[in-house]
């Protein structure tokens, strides 16, 4: 079995899907408004140096990528510690060996890195016109209105996916979620000017 | 030699995978191995299964660790039919 068709089965064996996609968008959605906020900070600081900038967002993105892991390891893995022994339970014989004691261990990994890596790649992206303006690249507008309106774009796209998912107009959850980012941009600038 | 061409085995087994997946997966054990499976009672989180494995040689130890490695319980062998072929 390669690695996809045994990802597929223990995320079906343990009905995960749901899971790990709502761990995706939840983080992902982090990630992208935390680095909206700490880009418009810095942009009403005014004076601060791009490599500063980077490196504060980049310690947050790393950091939020940390905590998302972490977090999910642990209340994953607790929760399908409880399930395999519900399951246990009523087979009345010991799952560790099988394919249902894997999915048990193998799962709170899975959805970690879900969790982690969402919001730092989502920062990462946001933050690559910091990265090109740091290694050269001449932009025509400053790289943080380029990051923010990256952030804007991936907050619209994950409403994009949302949309899909249930099943309803992708461009009115795109919007939705743009909407919240506005909203959070509009009380950063209310409150840090 | 001694060849078991058909078992039917007494199986109890999480709601996931579920049946085709578990079926395929017996059948995966054999090269010839032809399955055929029962759902005789859905519980909450359990069903019990009536198996049967037909095959040229069907082999008892690997269908059972099949079916343990999936997650299922072999509850007992109901029916066995084995056959005495002259070794060639």
């Amino acid at each position: 079995m390669n690695l996809i068709h045994k990802i597929k089965f223990i995320l079906r064996l343990t009905r995960s899907h749901n899971i790990v996609r709502r761990y995706f968008i939840v983080n992902g959605f982090d990630g992208a408004l935390t680095m909206l906020g700490l880009i418009m900070g810095f942009i009403f600081s005014r004076t601060i140096e791009l490599s500063v900038i980077l490196n504060a967002c980049l310690g947050a993105a790393i950091a939020l990528g940390m905590s998302g892991m972490s977090s999910a390891y642990v209340s994953e893995s607790a929760e399908r510690h409880r399930e395999l022994e519900q399951l246990e339970d009523a087979m009345m014989s010991d799952l560790k060996d099988s394919s249902h004691g894997e999915a048990a261990r193998r799962v709170p990994w899975l959805v970690a890195l879900v969790n982690g890596f969402a919001p730092l790649i989502f920062s990462l992206l946001i933050l690559m016109p910091l990265f090109l303006s740091i290694a050269g690249v001449v932009f025509p507008v400053s790289p943080l209105y380029i990051a923010i309106l990256i952030a804007l774009l991936l907050v619209f796209l994950l409403g994009v996916f949302l949309g899909r998912i249930a099943g309803v107009s992708w461009l009115r959850s795109g919007i939705q979620t743009l909407f919240i980012a506005t909203v959070t941009a509009t009380l950063i600038y209310l409150f840090t000017r | 030699m001694l060849a078991v061409k058909r078992i039917i085995l007494d199986v109890l087994k999480p709601h996931q995978p579920n049946a085709l997946e578990f079926c395929q997966a017996i059948a995966n054990a054999g090269t010839d191995y032809r399955v055929r499976l029962t759902v005789l009672e859905v519980d909450e989180k359990t069903e019990t299964l009536q198996i049967e494995v037909t095959g040229n040689i069907v082999d008892f130890d690997v269908v059972q660790s099949t079916i343990s490695d999936i997650g299922g319980s072999l509850h007992s062998i109901d029916e066995v039919e084995v056959q005495n072929e002259p070794d060639s």
